[in-house]
C-alpha cells in the first residue's frame, strides 16, 4: 500500500515537487526519507481538489517568484552600486523627490498583476467549491470530537472512528466522496493535504467538502484547528480502497459486533463497567456516543485517534491509563483489576 | 524628631529618611507621576522590552519542546499556555506599547511641540496598558479559580469560541485574558486619541500636514486605525465575559450561539491590527532609510497616500483568516480580491524605499542594516501574503507552519527589525549616548542569521503538512530535522537579543557621547539637545519644508525651493 502511494504521483507533479524538495532537503537532509508512509506533502497531491490547488500554486509561485527576483535584485544591486565608498567626498548625492511617470508605472503594473491573479484564483474557487455532486458520490458525515473523529455513512448504516475508508475514484470510474462536516463540541479542521485543502468543523455550522483520491493507499492528516489539550493527537487516516476492497469493508462494518463465547468474560466486563456510558458496540447493550464506536475496533490499525498502534499491549496500556499516550484525553483511567483488563482486551481484539 | 506627645506613638514619624533612600524614592516617584511625553515614551519602551524578553523565553520553551518528536519538556497543557501567552504578549504587551512608546517620544519632538495634546490622558493610558500586562500575567497565580484548573490562558491568542466557553475552559485563566485585553485596549485607545489630537493641533509654525515627517503621518494613520479596530475587540471580550458569567449565548454554540461571530469580531480587529503594528514600523523605515542613503524620501505624497490606502483597504480584508470556515464561493472571492488589493499600496511603499536608496550614498550603520533587513524580509512577507490570499491555496496553507512563517516574517522580519533600527537610531537622542556599533553589528548579523534559519525553514515544514498549535508531532511525517533546524535558529536569535539587551545597559553608562545630531539627520528632533529638556525646544521652531535641518545645513540648496 505504501509503495503504491509513493509510486502513483503524476510525473509533472513529481518534477514540480522536486523543486521544493531540493530546497527543503538542503535544510533537513532526511526530511523525506523518514516515515513508512511519507509526508502529508501538499506538493504530492492525489485528488482533484488538491491537484487543482497545486496547479494554481505553481502559477502564483511563478508570479511572486518573478516579483521577488526583480525587486530583490534591484535592491541588492542598488546597495552595491550606491554604497558609500572610502574615496567619496563629503558632498551629498543629488536629491530626487519623486517622479510621476515612474510612480504611475509601478502602480499600474501591480494592478494588472492583481487582476490576473484574482481571476485565476476565482476560477479555481468556483471549480472546487461549487462542483456539482454526482449521483455516484459516497456520502460521509464527519463529526469532530475532542480529540477524535467520528465517521457516519448515512446511506450504508455504518459508524466508525478515526480511520476513514473511501473508494478510489479513477477517470474511468469516478467515485468522489462528499464529506459533511459537523462538530460535537469545539472547532476542528479536517485536513488531509494530499487529498484536499482543509475545511473546519464548527458546531452549529455544517460544512461540506469533497475528495476523489485517484490511487489506493493510506493518506495521513490531522486536526488543523486548535481544539484543546490533545489537539496534537487528533490524527486521522484515509484508507483509499479498490471498489472490491471497499465493498468488502462495507459488508464487514455492517455486521454487529462479533460474538465469541471464548471472550464472554471480557464482554461482561465491558457491559457492566462504565465503558457503555461512552462507547457503543452494535449487538450489545452499549450505546454510548461520547467516545468512538467500538463495534469493529479490531479492524482499525490505530487507537486513540492515531496516538498508538492497535496492539493488545497498547490497548491494555490505554485502558489502564489513557494519559500514557494522550495526557488530557477525555477518557478516564478505568481502575479495573488485572484480570478484568486481560479479559476486556481479549474481547476487544475479537471485534473485527 | 517625632512628636512624643501624640496618643498613637510612631504613626507620625517625621524623622528625615536617609538621604540616598529619599533620592531613590523621589526619582521613582518622579517616574510614576510623570506626564512628560518623553518619560512616558521611555516607560512604554522599557515595559515592552521587558515583555519581549518574557515572551522570547516562552518562544524558546515552545521550540525546545518541538525540537524533536515526542519530547516531554512541556506537558501539553503547559505548551498550550506557552503559545497562547507568547502570542498575546507579543501583540499586546510588546508590539503595540513599544510602537506607541516611539510615538509618544517622537511625535511631539518631530512636529516641534512641547508635549502631547493631553499629557494626563497620556499617563493614564500608559498605566492602563501596564496594568493590563500585570493582569494577564497574574493569571499564572490567580487563574486556578475554584476548579484547580489551568493557571494561564490556553486557548490561543485568537481564542476561538466555543473553546473559551465555561464548559471547555473552566477556571479563571480565560477571564484574565479577556480582562487584560479590555484594560490594555482602553489604554491603547487613549494613546490613539492623544496622537491624533497632537498631530492635528500641536504642529509648530510652518508644519503643514504635508510637511510632517512620514513617521508622524504613519502614527496618525495607525492611531485612526486603532480607534476603529480596538473597539470590536473590546466588544467581543465583553460579550465573552457576558457568556461566561451572565448566562449570555453570543458564542455558546450549545445554546444556539455562533462560533463564526467570534471569528468575525476577532479578525475585524485582528487583521487591521497587523497594520496597526506594521505602519509605525514603516514610519521608522521612512525616517532611517533616507538619512543613511543621504537622500530625501522618494515620492513623499505617494507614501502618504499609500499609507492611508493601506489603512482603508485593511478594514475590508479580515475574512481572509476565515477561508476554511465555509464561506460561500462569492464571499471567498470577495476577500481574495480585497486582500490582493492591499498589495498595491504596499508595493508602492517598497518601490519608494528602493528608489530612495537608488542614487544615494549608503552608510551601512546599524540602524540602516536593520532597515535593509526589514526591506528584504518585508518583500518576502508580502509575497507569501499574496500566496495566502489565494483562497484555494490558503485551504492548504491555513493553520499550517507556512502561516506561522508568514506572520513571523511580518512581525519579526519587518516590525521587530524596524523596532531595533528605531532603537539604534533614536537611543542617542533619548540617552545622550551612542549604542555600541560593534555590539550592534553582532546583534544584527546573529539575529538575521537566526531569523532566516528559523522562519525560512518553517515555510517548508508547512508545505509538508505540519499544522500549528501542536505540542508534538508524529516521527514519520518528515518534519523531524526541519523542526530541529527551526529550534536551533531560535537559540541563535535568543543570543542576539541578549547581546542587544547588554548593549542597551552597557552603552547607557559607557557609550560614546552622542551630541544633538549624531547621524547628520534632517527632522526636528535632532535640533533638540540629547536628551531633550522637559520643554523640548527653548523657542518654538518654524519650518518651511519636510526637512528643516537640511534647509539649515544647506542654505544654498533648501528643500522648500523644490517641494510643491
Amino acid at each position: 500500500m505504501q509503495a503504491t502511494n509513493l509510486k502513483h504521483g503524476a510525473k509533472a507533479t513529481r518534477v514540480s515537487s522536486l523543486l521544493v524538495l531540493c530546497i527543503a532537503v538542503l535544510m533537513g537532509p532526511h526530511a523525506w526519507a523518514e516515515g513508512p508512509l511519507g509526508s502529508p506533502n501538499i506538493f504530492a497531491p492525489d485528488s482533484t481538489p488538491a491537484n487543482s490547488i497545486l496547479n494554481l500554486s505553481w502559477f502564483v509561485l511563478a508570479i511572486t517568484g518573478g516579483i521577488f527576483v526583480t525587486v530583490g535584485g534591484l535592491l541588492v544591486w542598488a546597495l552595491i552600486r550606491y554604497r558609500e565608498r572610502a574615496t567619496d567626498d563629503e558632498s551629498e548625492p543629488a536629491q530626487i523627490y519623486g517622479s510621476t511617470q515612474v510612480e504611475v508605472a509601478w502602480t499600474v503594473i501591480p494592478i494588472l498583476i492583481v487582476v490576473v491573479l484574482f481571476l485565476t484564483t476565482a476560477r479555481i474557487i468556483f471549480a472546487i467549491q461549487d462542483a456539482p455532486k454526482p449521483q455516484v458520490a459516497l456520502d460521509v458525515t464527519v463529526v469532530g470530537h475532542q480529540y477524535w473523529w467520528e465517521y457516519r455513512y448515512p446511506k450504508l448504516g455504518i459508524v466508525t472512528a478515526n480511520e476513514l475508508h473511501v473508494p478510489v475514484s479513477t477517470a474511468l470510474e469516478p467515485r468522489p466522496t462528499y464529506l459533511h462536516l459537523l462538530s460535537a463540541d469545539v472547532d476542528h479542521s479536517f485536513w488531509v493535504p494530499q487529498l484536499a485543502g482543509k475545511t473546519d468543523l464548527i458546531p452549529n455550522h455544517p460544512n461540506d467538502m469533497w475528495i476523489d483520491p485517484h490511487h489506493t493507499g493510506v493518506y495521513l492528516g490531522q486536526c488543523a484547528q486548535f481544539c484543546g489539550v490533545e489537539h496534537a493527537k487528533m490524527l486521522l487516516r484515509v484508507y483509499v480502497d479498490t471498489p472490491e476492497q471497499f465493498a468488502a469493508w462495507v459488508e464487514q462494518q455492517k455486521h454487529p459486533g462479533m460474538q465469541d463465547a471464548r471472550v464472554a468474560a471480557g464482554r461482561h466486563v465491558f457491559e457492566t463497567e462504565a465503558c457503555t456510558n461512552c462507547h457503543a458496540i452494535a449487538g450489545t447493550a452499549a450505546r454510548g456516543t461520547f467516545g468512538p464506536d467500538l463495534t469493529h475496533l479490531a479492524s482499525r490499525t490505530t487507537i486513540a485517534a492515531g496516538a498508538a498502534m492497535n496492539t493488545p499491549e497498547n490497548l491494555r496500556a490505554w485502558i489502564q491509563d489513557p494519559d500514557h499516550f494522550k495526557p488530557g484525553a477525555l477518557m478516564p483511567a478505568m481502575q479495573l483489576n488485572d484480570q478484568q483488563v486481560d479479559e476486556l482486551v481479549a474481547y476487544l481484539t475479537t471485534l473485527h | 524628631m517625632a512628636d512624643q506627645t501624640l496618643p498613637i506613638a510612631g504613626t507620625l514619624d517625621v524623622t528625615p529618611r536617609r538621604r540616598s533612600q529619599a533620592q531613590v524614592l523621589e526619582w521613582l516617584h518622579g517616574w510614576v507621576v510623570t506626564v512628560d511625553h518623553k518619560r512616558l515614551g521611555i516607560l512604554y519602551v522599557v515595559y515592552s522590552i521587558f515583555f519581549l524578553l518574557v515572551a522570547g523565553v516562552e518562544a524558546l520553551a515552545i521550540r525546545w519542546q518541538l525540537a524533536w518528536p515526542g519530547l516531554h519538556i512541556l506537558s501539553p497543557q503547559v505548551y498550550n499556555r506557552m503559545f497562547t501567552m507568547h502570542g498575546t504578549t507579543m501583540v499586546f504587551l510588546v508590539g503595540m506599547p513599544i510602537l506607541f512608546g516611539f510615538a509618544n517620544y517622537l511625535v511631539p519632538l518631530m512636529i516641534g511641540a512641547r508635549d502631547m495634546a493631553f499629557p494626563r490622558l497620556n499617563a493614564f493610558s500608559f498605566w492602563l496598558t501596564a496594568f493590563g500586562g500585570l493582569l494577564l500575567y497574574y493569571s499564572f497565580i490567580g487563574g486556578f479559580g475554584l476548579y484547580g484548573m489551568g493557571n494561564a490562558p490556553d486557548v490561543g491568542w485568537w481564542a476561538y469560541a466555543p473553546l473559551t466557553a465555561k464548559a471547555f475552559s473552566p477556571g479563571h485563566a480565560t477571564d484574565y485574558w479577556a480582562l487584560a485585553l479590555i484594560v490594555s485596549g482602553f489604554g491603547t485607545l487613549g494613546t490613539a486619541i492623544n496622537v491624533i489630537a497632537t498631530t492635528l493641533s500641536m504642529r509648530c509654525r510652518g508644519m503643514s500636514l504635508l510637511r510632517m515627517p512620514l513617521f508622524v503621518w504613519l502614527m496618525l494613520v495607525t492611531s485612526g486605525l486603532t480607534l476603529i479596530t480596538i473597539t470590536p475587540l473590546t466588544a467581543a471580550q465583553i460579550m465573552l465575559l457576558i457568556d461566561r458569567y451572565l448566562g449570555g449565548h453570543f458564542f455558546d454554540t450549545q445554546a444556539g450561539g455562533s462560533a463564526i461571530v467570534w471569528m468575525h469580531f476577532f479578525w475585524i480587529f485582528g487583521h487591521p491590527e497587523v497594520y496597526v503594528l506594521v505602519m509605525p514600523a514603516f514610519g521608522i523605515a521612512s525616517e532611517v532609510i533616507p538619512v543613511f542613503s543621504r537622500k530625501a524620501i522618494f515620492g513623499y505624497p505617494a507614501m502618504v497616500a499609500a499609507s492611508v490606502g493601506i489603512a482603508f483597504v485593511s478594514l475590508g480584508v479580515w475574512a481572509h483568516h476565515m477561508f476554511t470556515v465555509g464561506m460561500t464561493s462569492v464571499g471567498n472571492a470577495f476577500f481574495v480580491l480585497s486582500t490582493m488589493l492591499v498589495g498595491i499600496p504596499t508595493g508602492i511603499k517598497i518601490f519608494n524605499w528602493v528608489a530612495t536608496i537608488w542614487g544615494g550614498k549608503i552608510r551601512f550603520r546599524v540602524p540602516m542594516l536593520f532597515c535593509l533587513g526589514f526591506l528584504f524580509q518585508f518583500l518576502i512577507a508580502g509575497l507569501t501574503g499574496i500566496m495566502l490570499s489565494v483562497a484555494p491555496w490558503d485551504w492548504q496553507l491555513h493553520n499550517s507552519y507556512f502561516v506561522i512563517a508568514h506572520f513571523h516574517y511580518v512581525l519579526v522580519g519587518a516590525i521587530v527589525f524596524n523596532i531595533f533600527a528605531g532603537i539604534y537610531y533614536w537611543y542617542p537622542k533619548v540617552t545622550g549616548r551612542m549604542l555600541s556599533e560593534t555590539l550592534g553589528k553582532w546583534h544584527f548579523w546573529l539575529f538575521l542569521i537566526g531569523f532566516h534559519i528559523t522562519f525560512d525553514t518553517m515555510h517548508f515544514v508547512g508545505f509538508l503538512g505540519m499544522p500549528r498549535s501542536i505540542y508534538t508531532y508524529e516521527p514519520d511525517r518528515g518534519w523531524n530535522h526541519l523542526n530541529l533546524v527551526i529550534s536551533l535558529g531560535g537559540a541563535v536569535q535568543g543570543i542576539a537579543v541578549l547581546i542587544f539587551a547588554w548593549n542597551l545597559v552597557h552603552s547607557y553608562f559607557k557609550g560614546k557621547e552622542a551630541g544633538n545630531d549624531p547621524w547628520d539627520a534632517w527632522t526636528l528632533e535632532w535640533a533638540a539637545p540629547s536628551p531633550p529638556p522637559v520643554y523640548n525646544f527653548a523657542a518654538d521652531p518654524v519650518v518651511r519644508s519636510r526637512r528643516p535641518l537640511w534647509d539649515l545645513k544647506h542654505p544654498d540648496d533648501p528643500d522648500w525651493k523644490y517641494e510643491a
